[in-house]
């Protein structure tokens, strides 16, 4: 009977990413059901250093220059040795721009099973369920992780980073990659970011503002009320596509994870592309017309009002006080 | 006796130049003339040889009559002498060439005798007056003036081909009067006192003695020909063509509704890329064109900083469609899609050409060649989809369009099943957009209490199309179109009535094109008057406020309607105070022509409603600007914010003071949405 | 040069989603299916490629209701081939039978780039862009937001968080998943859709039996309540305000 779970730690060049620590948090909880072990799983370069604040009972480092950069075929290769290696009971992966593809090629390669979306886990008698967030966050989804081995990748919103990380060292196993066959992707070069004006990864306070404010003149009442209140605007990906706002100023997946004490947003749903990148903040506020927008569940606070009503009020009380 | 003295003082030699020369003229002329006729016909087949009797008639009030031009009091007056005055001069050329050629030469009469003759010479001699004042006015206004209007022309070509039509004019008379002044100083006849002008110049002359005098004449007379010949010649190659081509587009002039526009020649492939995708019609309209840039005063987009000045339209286009190669194209190059995508299909523009231009048509046109390559504003492109997707521009659900009835009892009818009088065809702004709900739910409300048989469409209305088609998605307006016809001939109803100006004008003049005449169409300021004269809606309370009205585009100028919403405010017991533009001179609040779906270039400096706001806030003791159309009251909302006149002006719904005078209020507090 | 892409049609979220009798899946009647946003991206990126390179596009949907206009609104950007997979959608598909069925129809039609939005949100078992490599055995590269083709390979950029991209090379043939088309879809004229239906075909390909074997079976499905987490404010617009600047003031940020 498989009982470890095995989780696919995410970095880039350098620093792991948050998902990582919210997977290894939703293993522990898998593990516990299972009565397995979380392996965390570390492939790269020279990155040892990394392990050193995974809440798992062990990690497996596999060291190998191919591993340096992330490319699908080498990660999917590395996994399949390591599963009929380790006969886990689940591998977690996160649903993002890396884990999400290597968890898809793996299910066809390999032939396992596999959940996408998963926002957590719960356990009983033994069998384990999963629930994903399907439909922009709208719907959820519930039902047995098949058995025997799965494949699961996660959105964030679920577990919290804290809980996936340990001031206590983990074990580190130091592995060698397997034999890479027929690689055809290779890493040409990173293209460095925009540098904006302002990095929002630092900002105390950001208003985001989404689909919802419909034209581009309408940042204008976000950005009136940031400067009112000594706030930064960001926004969603649809606004920085429509060109808006710069990419200095997109959260989410594809964006940047911010940590703002608040983040205050303005007609954002809530689909996870989205609040993918706020999962750090401290306290979320949202207003939002639309009262059973996903937003409000990962929101402190919420407000069901059309922003174009209330912003402008909220703008002229704080430019009073 | 007085008679004419034809070809006096002239050698017999000059007489025969003069009539070879005057056949040379005519030669070149019609050379050009065909010229012309040739090109516009390369344009695109129209019908326009209906009604002939008015179309005899516009002529003769537009051309002959030149009602439009003197719509504009100083150009109109200048233009009118001038006008007036060449007809005259050449009436009385003819005449003289009757006399001489005709009458004299085959039956020895001649009619130029006696009190006929004195009182021609007098009445050419005032009429010689008229032409030179209106030249000298036209000189101070062009030079002197410099109105905007004038100047800035794209290509420098005009300013010869200005400068020339009033120096021949001004030469022709000051000859004229001179060859005339020289004959009378040497025959000193007893009549000249009847040639006041001629008369006076001849004193002048009398001290140079005879044959100073008589050689003077002579060499005159010649100079005088010859420029009256040049110019005759020089008609369809000048600005002088105008002549020509302004009465024959009057002539030509669309006598459709102005609210209905025409259809792309091919339905597969609408729109205009090259100019020969033109009609034949919009060809002679670019031809008409005299510059006069009344169209771009009034423009509310050339007001605003946009680029587009539809008067430049014209021009470039006239110069493109006799230089048309040259490496350029058309769109791009010639005419930009910014100036294009400026128009706010107000039709300012074409309502105040003297020449019956339609600077609209060929703007549509070439939108539509636009939007077939996809070369739309990425928000018209959102708006765009969402109204193909879910029949709104607000990206919504069908389903939610008649949200705002939730509160209301009892239910509206849903005319899909029960049988009304009125379909009331709400409108995308009335039904989905926050600032109107409180207006939309008044409506209700107003018509519920009068008893009104009435119901609405629910999710089957679709957008009625009137401003897709006036961006020039006529695939998507024809799409829109269908959908409505189809639910409409499935519902029983009389009438249908709509608070927004633009499904009013689309539903009542271009639905109806295809024979759906089986109801009527009113804008809800005409029915509230209707039902406020027969008694069914009752004021209880006469409001006394000082108001100014905005006639809404689609309303006024489309559709010709001023006196209902005004009829309704009086009694309402509202006094109103007009804005300096109001009824056909209304100036349009920018959103119309799918602007409101636009994102303003930055080049903008005052936006067209911050403008009119401005003009409403100007008026002493007025501080409610009222509207009847649910653009207008979103546009003007957002203007009064941003030209700080918040508090000072307040913009009203027609039905928001109904609702006032009737002493209704919403039950319900505002919903939250 | 053959590039294949990959449609999808999911529902559209505008509309309020409603869960069926059964509570394992969604209402199919108020259900309003329109293309997903980043399949239509995908397309985008084809037609693009096209115009540099003079490819061949070929646009492949399974043929649920409405296929047939995105098809034909793909033929009118410039797609040449257009072709829909026939079969019983009713009783349920997921991405592993739907890339089992396209696995000898891709064999067949031998592209050398087959592109597909990165992901969909309907997707339970994972993207079909990766699944369909791997049944293919072909590389992915998805969050794919550029591609440049030149001798036989591919040149993609992938997009990191952060707004770091990475650029990858590739041997074709490959599957990208696309995230963002190099330019925004354009717009499409209903006048040049309604030609593309008088004058393009839809080939029609039979799925076959979906095997929906490698995804996961729903026990329940249901709207997470509303509110969940959030404490709401309510009242007038004035209260709101005061009560939105007291928090603000409490947690330190005004």
């Amino acid at each position: 009977m498989n009982k470890d779970i095995l989780v696919v730690i995410e970095h880039i060049r350098g620093e792991v990413a948050d998902i990582s620590y919210m997977m290894i948090a939703a293993a522990r909880q898998l593990a516990e059901t299972t009565e397995g072990e979380v392996l965390a799983v570390l492939m790269g370069s020279g990155i040892e250093n990394l392990a050193g604040n995974l809440a798992a009972d062990k990690v497996i480092y596999l060291e190998d220059p191919q591993l340096a950069n992330f490319t699908s075929d080498t990660y999917q290769q590395s996994l399949e040795n390591l599963i009929r290696e380790n006969n886990p009971r689940a591998v977690v992966l996160g649903h993002t721009s890396i884990g999400m593809e290597v968890a898809s090629l793996l299910s066809a390669k390999s032939d396992l099973p596999l959940v996408s979306s998963c926002l957590s886990f719960s356990g009983e008698n033994g069998s384990v369920k999963f629930t994903s967030q399907l439909y922009g966050g709208k719907i959820l989804a519930e039902g047995l992780i098949p058995e025997p081995i799965a494949l699961l990748t996660m959105v964030p919103g679920g577990y919290k980073p804290e809980d996936g990380q340990s001031s206590t060292p983990p074990l580190v196993i130091t592995a060698a990659a397997p034999q890479f066959a027929d690689l055809e992707i290779s890493v040409k070069q990173y293209i460095e970011p925009e540098t904006g004006d302002v990095d929002i990864t630092s900002e105390p306070l950001l208003i985001a503002v989404g689909r919802g404010i419909q034209l581009e003149d309408n940042i204008e009442i976000a950005e009136e009320l940031a400067e009112a209140i000594g706030g930064v605007v960001c926004a969603s990906r649809p606004v920085v596509d429509q060109g808006w706002l710069p990419t200095s100023r997109l959260v989410g997946k594809s964006g940047y994870q911010v940590k703002p004490k608040v983040y205050l947003t303005l007609g954002i749903s809530g689909a996870p592309e989205h609040t993918e990148g706020i999962a750090g903040s401290e306290t979320i506020i949202a207003i939002n017309t639309d009262p059973a927008a996903p937003i409000f569940n990962i929101a402190k606070y919420g407000v069901v009002e059309d922003i174009f009503d209330l912003v402008p009020v909220l703008t002229e009380k704080l430019e009073e006080s | 006796m007085p008679i004419r003295e034809t070809f006096w003082n002239i050698p017999h030699w000059a007489e025969i130049a003069q009539y070879l020369l005057g056949l040379l003229a005519i030669l070149i002329f019609s050379y050009g003339v065909i010229r012309r006729v040739r090109r516009w016909l390369k344009g695109q087949p129209e019908r326009r040889i209906d009604h002939i009797r008015s179309r005899l008639w516009s002529v003769v009030v537009q051309a002959v009559g030149q009602a439009r031009t003197l719509h504009d009091i100083y150009p109109g007056i200048m233009h009118l002498t001038i006008f007036w005055g060449m007809i005259a001069l050449f009436i009385g050329t003819i005449l003289a060439t009757v006399d001489w050629d005709v009458t004299h030469l085959f039956f020895n009469v001649q009619f130029l005798t006696s009190w006929v003759y004195v009182l021609y010479e007098l009445i050419l001699d005032i009429f010689g007056v008229f032409l030179l004042i209106g030249l000298g006015m036209a000189i101070y206004r062009r030079y002197i003036v410099r109105p905007d209007r004038l100047a800035n022309m794209p290509g420098n070509g005009f300013i010869w081909d200005d400068a020339y039509v009033l120096i021949m004019l001004v030469l022709i008379g000051i000859t004229g009067y001179l060859v005339e002044g020289l004959r009378i100083a040497v025959a000193q006849p007893d009549w000249a006192p009847w040639s006041p002008v001629g008369n006076a110049i001849g004193n002048a002359f009398i001290a140079f003695g005879d044959p100073s005098n008589r050689f003077l004449h002579y060499a005159l007379w010649i100079i005088h020909i010859l420029i009256a010949f040049v110019a005759l010649a020089s008609i369809p190659y000048t600005k002088f063509w105008h002549l020509i081509a302004g009465p024959v587009n009057i002539f030509f002039r669309s006598l459709e509704p102005a609210g209905r526009m025409s259809a792309p020649v091919s339905e597969d492939e609408p729109g205009v890329k090259e100019w020969r995708d033109f009609t034949w019609k919009q060809l002679l309209d670019f031809e008409s064109c005299t510059r006069c840039g009344r169209c771009q005063d009034v423009c509310p987009a050339h007001a605003s900083g946009f680029s587009l000045s539809p008067r430049d339209i014209m021009i470039k286009l006239d110069t493109y469609m006799w230089q048309p190669a040259n490496g350029h194209n058309m769109l791009g190059d010639v005419i930009s899609a910014d100036e294009l995508w400026a128009c706010t299909s107000c039709l300012a523009c074409l309502n105040i050409c003297p020449v019956f231009n339609d600077q609209f048509s060929a703007i549509i046109d070439m939108r539509r060649y636009l939007v077939l390559e996809g070369d739309v504003d990425p928000q018209l492109q959102d708006a765009l989809a969402n109204l193909g997707r879910y029949g709104n521009s607000f990206g919504k659900s069908d389903r939610m369009r008649a949200k705002w009835t939730k509160s209301i009892q009892p239910k509206i009818k849903d005319v899909r099943r029960d049988e009304v009088e009125y379909l009331w065809f709400v409108g995308d702004y009335a039904s989905y957009h926050a600032s109107m709900t409180d207006k939309t739910l008044m409506m209700a409300k107003v018509f519920q209490s009068a008893g009104l048989d009435f119901g609405i469409l629910y999710d089957g209305e679709r957008n009625s199309g009137n401003d897709v088609r006036r961006v020039g998605e006529e695939g998507l307006f024809d799409m829109l179109a269908e959908k409505n016809l189809v639910t409409f001939s499935k519902s029983t109803f009389k009438t249908i009535v709509t608070s927004d100006p633009h499904s009013f004008n689309t539903l009542k003049n271009e639905y109806s094109e295809n024979g759906n005449d089986h109801y009527s169409v009113l804008h809800y300021s005409q029915l509230l008057d209707q039902m406020i004269t027969s008694g069914q809606l009752k004021v209880s309370r006469k409001l006394g406020y000082k108001v100014t009205y905005h006639d809404p585009c689609y309303l006024g100028r489309y559709n010709g309607e001023y006196d209902a919403p005004r009829r309704v405010m009086s009694a309402l017991g509202c006094e109103l105070v007009e804005m300096p533009r109001n009824k056909e001179n209304t100036f349009c609040c920018g959103a119309g022509g799918g602007r409101i779906w636009m994102e303003d270039p930055p080049e903008v400096t005052e936006r067209p409603a911050e403008n009119r706001v401005k003009e409403a806030a100007s008026l002493p003791g007025v501080s409610t600007l009222v509207v009847a159309c649910p653009k207008d009251l979103v546009m003007f909302q957002d203007a009064v914010k941003t030209a700080d006149l918040e508090g000072k002006l307040f913009v009203k719904d027609l039905i928001d003071l109904i609702g006032e005078a009737t002493e209704m209020n919403l039950a319900e507090p505002k919903e939250q949405n | 040069m053959n590039i294949v892409v990959l449609a999808k049609l999911i529902p559209d979220l505008v509309e309020e989603l409603e869960i069926d009798d059964s509570g394992t899946a969604l209402d199919m009647t108020w259900l309003r299916l329109i293309i997903n946003e980043l399949d239509d991206h995908a397309i985008e990126e084809a037609i693009l490629l096209k115009e540099r390179t003079g490819a061949n596009v070929t646009v492949l949907a399974p043929d649920i209701e409405g296929v047939d206009d995105i098809l034909f609104t793909a033929a009118a950007k410039g797609a040449e081939r257009l072709i829909k997979i026939v079969g019983d959608y009713e009783s349920g598909v997921n991405n592993h039978a739907l890339a089992r069925v396209l696995t000898p129809v891709m064999k067949d039609l031998q592209p050398d780039l087959i592109l597909v939005g990165v992901e969909a949100h309907e997707d339970l078992d994972g993207s079909i862009g990766p699944l369909l490599a791997g049944y293919l055995d072909l590389p992915f590269i998805g969050y794919v937001a550029s591609i440049e083709l030149e001798d036989g390979k591919a040149t993609a950029t992938k997009e990191y968080p952060g707004g770091l991209s990475v650029e990858m090379e590739v041997t074709l043939p490959v599957v990208l998943g696309i995230q963002v088309a190099e330019e925004p879809p354009r717009y499409v004229a209903v006048s040049k859709v309604r030609q593309a239906m008088k004058t393009a075909e839809i080939e029609e390909l039979e799925a076959g039996d979906f095997d929906l074997a490698g995804g996961p079976t729903i026990d329940r499905m249901y709207q997470p309540e509303v509110s969940e987490g959030a404490t709401i404010i309510d009242g007038s617009l004035d209260d709101i305000a005061d009560s939105l600047i007291g928090i603000f003031k409490e947690l330190g940020v005004q």
